[in-house]
């Protein structure tokens, strides 16, 4: 062999092991979700097929005693009002920073900046005390009114388009008769259609995957969301992993239907989200 | 190592000129001063009340008792910071940080690894792409969940090792090296996947003429990635260990959701949480949290100085 040949052999042979590496743990969980209490007790190993490929028990039971219905529901909720705020929020800041120049601009600009080295796990502890106060505590506005109010991502990611639509556009409606908030409607908003797919699927996924802000702030049982319900697992199911283990596949297939749909766009958006 | 989307490189503010508008008459003066305003309103209240208010509270809190539900406080000077820096328990968990930084370094050495062969022609390319990123979308807890299972006696792991003909009785998760250094490998299986992503869009932004350039100077594999590569994706790459430094720091899902801090796994975060709102001791971890906000800063501080974010532009 040549030594090109066997660098691609050692090339290819790497990404096999990594692909293993990744697929493996979870190709597991996958089998022991489809096997029985008995099949488990039975000591069948780990990597052993179940004795019924169709043995969908185990998911019926995540699904009715883990609440997954409802937690489903609950961040649904979370999501829609939590991306629409985000979008919201994020586009009209981008806005107001971009078109306009006002007194404190540099210092506006400056607080947000700096918000955005703050790592969110360090301030929860007084966080809390102020979710608290408006009362928002254990319910599902806690974890909306957060994940709008702490996304400088988005805002970010508005910025980079905002710039690129050009002022000429502004101007010529300005010339028309359109005031500040018509431009923002009829002209920025729609233009930015390729940014809010951006934050949507970054949002999205980071909504759907936060543990620490429900798990802080909505503890009470009828407010589980997809982590905190799965959380709950722990307890009651302690060492039957095969419904542990359906419960993580239903929390997983989502993600990875979104994910082989929306492939590019996912990439797209986490480069754009964290190199900008 | 961290959840990484959230914390961002931070570049100038965007300067554009806009032209001196037209004189105008006095109310649409008034008006055009207002506009940026009623636009800032709400995304200023929701930043100063959810991330300004609290870092001033805390500050505040961390000098007093406070327990976090009695009306009653008092101020107590800087007690919990003496307490925070003699108690040396309170202290240890700082050096469970050094397992998760160990393994971001190998972590973005593998990133930067692999989006290098993956941004050369390779076959299956968009199926290794999608298998290296994909447990960066996976939540938290779920993953957690796969990997106690990993670990468990005659778990994943176990199996495999057996397959090898190597039969362990070592539990995994039962000593403090060896479970901080699996958590710290979970956490390169979940995070790998977004260094990868970030690593490969800057490789693939450097201009395609300049490898066959390279390629006609007779550069080999490694002089390409060392003078075009390497250089090209130092912003992304300087932004990473950022990232890496300040999430090894912070650690907390992952030790959380699988030893919930036993066996010597506690992190920061999760003494934290802990003091806060088990113990009820909102005072003692406001100070706690605000040296971990304090070495962070520090840290991105210092990483600023040392690699000053020039642009690097190849083109």
């Amino acid at each position: 062999m040549t030594r090109r040949a066997v660098a691609r052999t050692l090339v290819y042979a790497s990404l096999v092991l990594a692909t293993l590496v990744v697929l493996l743990p979870l190709g597991v969980v996958f089998l022991t979700s489809l096997k029985t209490d008995r099949e488990m007790t039975g000591g069948s190993g780990a990597l052993a097929f179940p004795d019924d490929p169709l043995n969908f028990h185990n998911y019926v039971t995540a699904f009715q005693d883990g609440r997954m219905l409802s937690a489903f529901g609950h961040t649904a909720f979370i999501l829609v009002f939590a991306i629409a705020g985000t979008v919201l929020i994020g586009s009209m800041t981008a806005y107001a920073i971009d078109r306009f120049t006002f007194r404190f601009k540099k210092l506006i600009v400056a607080l947000f900046l700096l918000a955005a080295l703050v790592p969110g796990v360090t301030t929860q502890v007084a966080t809390f005390q102020i979710v608290n106060g408006f009362g928002m505590f254990d319910t599902l506005w806690a974890p909306i009114a957060l994940y709008m109010g702490t996304d400088i991502v988005s805002i970010y990611i508005f910025l980079q388009f905002v710039r690129s639509i050009p002022v000429s556009l502004d101007e010529s409606a300005r010339l028309d008769g359109a005031n500040a908030f018509t431009i923002y409607r009829k002209i920025i908003f729609p233009l930015l259609k390729p940014a809010i797919a951006t934050v949507v699927i970054v949002k999205g996924i980071t909504v759907y995957n936060d543990f620490y802000i429900p798990f802080l702030y909505m503890p009470s049982q009828d407010l589980g969301v997809i982590s905190t319900s799965l959380f709950r697992f722990k307890g009651p199911y302690g060492a039957h992993w095969e419904t542990i283990s359906a419960g993580a596949i239903v929390v997983i297939l989502p993600t990875l239907t979104v994910f082989l749909a929306l492939q590019r766009y996912i990439y797209n958006g986490f480069t754009k989200g964290a190199t900008r | 190592m961290t959840d990484t989307t959230a914390r961002l490189s931070v570049t100038k503010e965007p300067v554009r000129n806009t032209p001196a508008p037209a004189p105008a008459p006095r109310r649409a003066r008034v008006r055009r001063h207002l506009t940026p305003w009623i636009f800032l309103i709400a995304p200023l209240a929701l930043l100063i009340t959810f991330t300004y208010a609290p870092i001033v509270n805390m500050i505040a809190y961390s000098f007093t008792d406070w327990d976090g539900v009695s009306p009653e406080l008092h101020y107590t000077g800087v007690e919990n910071y003496t307490e925070l820096f003699t108690r040396s328990e309170l202290f240890e968990v700082f050096f469970v940080s050094g397992y998760y930084l160990v393994a971001s370094a190998i972590q973005i050495v593998a990133a930067l690894y692999f989006a290098t062969i993956l941004s050369f022609d390779v076959r299956f390319r968009n199926f290794f792409k999608g298998v290296l990123f994909f447990p960066y979308l996976i939540n938290g807890v779920a993953i957690g969940f796969v990997f106690l299972y990993f670990f468990q006696d005659g778990g994943t792991l176990d199996s495999v090792l057996a397959l090898f003909g190597y039969h362990s009785d070592h539990a995994w998760l039962g000593t403090p090296f060896s479970a901080n250094s699996s958590l710290a490998a979970v956490s390169i299986w979940r995070y790998l996947g977004l260094n990868f992503v970030l690593f490969l869009g800057a490789i693939q932004s450097i201009p395609g003429e300049l490898y066959e350039a390279a390629e006609l100077d007779g550069a080999n594999r490694w002089q390409q990635f060392r003078h075009i590569i390497a250089p090209g994706i130092r912003p992304v790459l300087t932004l990473t260990v950022i990232l890496s430094v300040s999430g090894s720091l912070s650690a907390f899902e992952i030790p959380y959701i699988m030893t919930g801090g036993a066996t010597g796994t506690e992190t920061f975060v999760i003494q934290t949480v802990k003091l806060a709102f088990q113990f009820n001791k909102t005072g003692l971890a406001s100070a706690a949290a605000l040296v971990l906000l304090l070495i962070i800063l520090l840290v991105t501080w210092l990483q600023r100085r040392l690699v000053p974010d020039d642009k690097v532009d190849l083109v």
